[in-house]
């Protein structure tokens, strides 16, 4: 891990074996001890612990690090004690061990670079841990070891006395490491997973055999270490193996020689299988990461003076190497700052009637090409009106802009640079710089970070990462003559328009290109236009929109032509080009033309996508821009009836548009009815309503239905056709006497009745109701 | 690179224009052809675009407006593959010269009279039988160019 190449020799090749496993051992340790400090009665953690110190000394009193296996030595003595029953295990003696593995580490550290133990003199943790050893050598009495406790929790001298006990009572079979697991009261809330951790085999004492076997299990002749610098290399290798056989692969749809045809499919499959295989080999479970927080999480809330337990769920979970080491340091400072913040003082969660020991949870899972990784902890929550007054204090955001934010949207700006809520300063955090650097951190590998928050329950952090980083699906668009690939983590939809539907669907709000899609308003941004290159397309030619995710927000880029979905390997930029923000890469076609990756994050950014705090909506912009002007603008959808009639009704009054055929249709009383989500929902229709004769065609095998809720059911508006949804400004003129006619308004050249459905469907209920109340009874709603 | 390849005896040379330039040949990793490139939309506009060299991605720049000059319309530009701390870069010159052999005594500085946004990208010149070479400073001229 540490040791970079076979061919560093610098190093004997024991000696950097040696540090490798011993890096690994003591990350296991730290573990081990922090679960031995909340199970103190766990013999199999303590013998683990035992071997693995043992076996540290054992191999460097073998490769003469006199100094390290002293520090080793007085270790272990302790640690027999403890295992012997002959000690009890407390705080204090968990930070000498711990110490004990720091300095360990340190050595290990300075052999590592220059071949010697370093200078540094631990005689002082020597005499501590011989001191431990020897002065409290008494096994009936907790006492010794409480008084020199100086924070200890309540309960602890309980536990102690406890496992006293327990050691007392089994000191033969705890003496022997290979016999001691025999205690099978596996606490559930056991932080380590122990049937992970693997055992030391019990011939350590030799430790002159290079093979020394690091697992019992019968897996262990299965496993060979491989130096990560060599699998980085065969994934660039594979990489270059994907891109040649995709340029084989454009061949074969000209060529027509059945044999090369073959041939290339098989190149196609090996390669694919290949390139599986070789990511796998690069993926690392998430525990490796998480292995490191019980130490973290035990060391800073003894300095915060809190109480958590930290717990993991789905440590298997596995990720790319690459990926696993850039998700270190934000997910560090994730759990720092929930056993800062997020996690109240035990006399608040008392106070708040919580249990007096906070939770933290880890979880991973993987879902749809993604990982998932969840920071969760019952604290305090977040606070809007806090972050609220906070951003307002530093001047980050104005009062209107902040009542505005939803609560969702607020919590979200803890990620805004030089934002912090915490009240002082602590030496963990709340120095305002973090959080950004978070979210930035987790963004730079294709991820996203959220929070959900509830006041008085807890704070959950949801990071999103991606799988892999090498090898991407990718869409390939075309814009100005050349090509882009988009990363298909951010993709959503393809649109294409053709040219008549084009004209109705695109509109512009002040100028600003937006789509109607679905009833919604999409903005627009026109790849050539914001790169600033010609487009070769005509005006009248159909238009493809490439619907993007960034953030919360969704927008379409418009593009000249999509032309496929594609694995491309991503390969950086130059400096030169590479602080261009709208693009996150480059990568090789298989014609061998480069073609660049566009950074769909960037390219909102730069289109003011979601540069500022807006409103949700479009449309809602919309609106507010059209209140200066007093007209209000509605969103309508329009409906043929009759010949010859078109009436349109707010989108707002409509609960959904379905389609039922004919046969469907059956008979309540003296009304018309149909099963609509397991209940009975009354038709109604709109042309006898309004007294215009329908216009349906006979031949017509369905309805189309309106379904309106209002007066405390479900009703289905039948209409003739369904046109459009339109946004218009409701410049309303009265036209008609009838009373459900809200006015008269001209869309798209044609004159249009707006109706009050609510209206409509009030008065024909009451019919339905009187008509039918014998049929109704016990059905409806 | 520094010293050493101020005294090197043997330059890559180039046209850019009509000043005949040089380049260390140690600084050199190749010299090809014109390639295809993948032009750059929103770089800098002496990035020219990017080429695939055997499956590397480089940039290419246009060594003219580096040096002020207009870009090449009426023909190809060829590229010299120069090596940097931060992977090879290629530059665009009108044409690819010989490798010649100088002796570190026909160094001078370049004129004062040189305009003084070339001067600066300029190390000195060789007095060469015949023309003058100009050496060009890769460091200011290519590797310190990040877009801003």
């Amino acid at each position: 891990m540490s040791v970079n190449s076979p061919s560093d020799d610098q190093l004997p090749e024991e000696v950097a074996e040696f540090l490798v496993e011993s890096y690994e051992n003591l990350d296991r340790l730290d573990q081990d001890l922090v679960t031995l400090e909340s199970d103190p009665r766990n013999k199999e953690t303590l013998s683990s612990i035992f071997r693995t110190i043992h076996t540290i000394k054992g191999t460097c009193g073998f490769l003469g690090f006199d100094k390290l296996e002293s520090v080793a030595h007085v270790g272990e003595n302790l640690l027999s004690k403890l295992r012997d029953g002959v000690l009890l295990i407390n705080p204090e003696i968990t930070n000498s061990l711990l110490s004990t593995v720091d300095a360990v580490r340190e050595m290990l550290a300075a052999i590592e670079s220059s071949n010697s133990e370093g200078d540094g003199d631990y005689s002082a943790l020597v005499a501590q841990l011989a001191h431990l050893t020897n002065s409290t050598a008494n096994t009936e009495s907790s006492e010794p070891t409480s008084e020199k406790e100086p924070n200890l929790p309540a309960n602890e001298p309980v536990q102690i006395g406890e496992s006293s006990f327990v050691f007392a009572k089994k000191p033969i079979a705890t003496t022997s490491p290979e016999v001691a697991i025999t205690d099978t009261e596996v606490q559930p809330t056991a932080i380590v997973n122990l049937a992970v951790a693997p055992e030391v085999a019990p011939a350590t004492n030799g430790a002159e055999s290079s093979e020394k076997e690091k697992s019992p299990s019968s897996l262990s002749d299965a496993n060979i270490r491989v130096d990560v610098g060599l699998l980085d290399k065969l994934m660039n290798l594979v990489g270059e193996l994907v891109l040649a056989r995709n340029q084989i692969l454009q061949y074969t749809t000209s060529y027509s020689d059945s044999s090369f045809v073959a041939a290339s499919q098989r190149l196609n499959l090996i390669t694919s299988e290949l390139q599986e295989g070789v990511m796998k080999t690069r993926m690392q479970p998430i525990g490796n990461v998480w292995s490191k927080f019980p130490r973290v999480v035990r060391d800073l809330s003894l300095s915060v003076g809190k109480q958590i337990q930290i717990e993991f769920e789905g440590r298997e979970t596995e990720l790319d190497r690459t990926i696993i080491e850039s998700i270190k340091d934000p997910l560090t400072h994730l759990v720092r700052n929930s056993v800062d913040h997020g996690i109240e003082s035990p006399e608040g969660r008392i106070a708040a009637g919580k249990p007096k020991d906070g939770r933290l949870i880890l979880r991973a899972y993987h879902e749809g090409g993604h990982v998932n990784i969840e920071i969760a902890d019952d604290g305090s929550g977040i606070n809007p009106e806090k972050i609220k007054a906070s951003a307002l204090k530093k001047g980050l955001y104005r009062q209107d802009q902040l009542d505005k934010m939803s609560e969702r949207e607020l919590v979200n700006l803890i990620f805004s640079p030089g934002f912090s809520t915490a009240e002082k300063i602590t030496n963990v955090s709340g120095r305002g710089v973090g959080m950004d650097v978070v979210k930035t951190n987790i963004e730079k590998i294709g991820g996203t970070i959220d929070i959900q928050s509830t006041p008085g329950e807890g704070t959950t952090f949801k990071i999103k990462i991606p799988l892999t980083l090498a090898i991407i699906p990718a869409l390939v668009v075309a814009a100005g003559g050349q090509r882009y690939a988009i990363p298909q983590v951010s993709l959503v939809e393809l649109v294409r328009l053709e040219k008549s539907q084009a004209k109705i669907d695109l509109d512009s709000v002040y100028g600003a290109p937006v789509c109607r899609l679905r009833g919604n308003l999409l903005p627009l941004v026109n790849l050539c236009e914001l790169m600033g290159i010609e487009s070769p397309r005509a005006d009248d030619d159909a238009v493809n929109i490439v619907v993007l995710q960034a953030d919360e927000r969704q927008f379409g880029l418009v593009v000249d032509n999509v032309i496929d979905t594609e694995e491309i390997v991503v390969k950086p930029l130059g400096k030169q080009v590479k602080s261009v923000d709208v693009y996150a890469g480059a990568t090789i076609m298989g014609d061998g033309k480069v073609a660049l990756i566009l950074d769909v994050m960037g390219i909102a950014q730069r289109s003011s996508v979601i540069s500022e705090i807006r409103d949700r909506k479009m449309s809602d912009l919309a609106h507010n821009k059209h209140d200066s002007s007093a007209v209000e603008r509605q969103t309508l959808l329009l409906l043929g009836v009759g010949d010859n009639y078109r009436v349109a009704v707010p989108l707002s009054s409509v609960d959904r548009l379905e389609e039922f055929p004919l046969d469907l249709l059956e008979w309540a009383g003296d009304n018309q009815v149909v099963q609509y989500r397991d209940s009975i929902m009354p038709l109604l229709w709109l042309s006898s309503s309004i007294g215009v004769s329908s216009a349906s065609d006979p031949d017509n095998t369905t309805v189309q239905v309106v379904v309106h809720s209002g007066h405390g059911r479900r009703v289905g508006v039948v209409v003739d056709s369904i046109l459009d949804i339109v946004n218009v400004a409701m410049n309303l003129e009265k036209c008609s006497t009838k009373n459900q006619v809200l006015g008269s308004i001209v869309i798209n050249d044609r004159v249009t009745d707006v109706v009050n459905i609510d209206e409509i469907v009030g008065s024909a209920l009451v019919n339905y109701i009187d008509s039918s109340n014998f049929a109704l009874a016990g059905l409806g709603n | 690179m520094g010293e050493l390849n101020m005294n090197a005896k043997q330059y890559c040379t180039f046209y850019l224009d009509n000043n005949f330039l040089g380049i260390a040949v140690t600084d050199v990793q190749e010299v090809l052809k014109y390639q295809h490139m993948t032009s750059v939309p929103l770089s800098t506009e002496v990035v020219r675009g990017l080429i695939n060299l055997r499956g590397q991605i480089v940039t290419a720049l246009d060594l003219r407006k580096v040096m002020g000059l207009e870009t090449l319309s009426d023909r190809l530009p060829m590229n010299i593959v120069v090596r940097g701390d931060d992977g090879p870069l290629s530059l665009l010159v009108d044409e690819i010269g010989d490798v010649v052999e100088v002796e570190t005594d026909l160094f001078e500085d370049p004129p004062e009279t040189l305009e003084i946004s070339f001067r600066h990208l300029i190390r000195g010149v060789y007095k060469l039988e015949g023309k003058l070479m100009l050496v060009l400073d890769l460091e200011r001229a290519v590797f310190s160019l990040v877009d801003a």
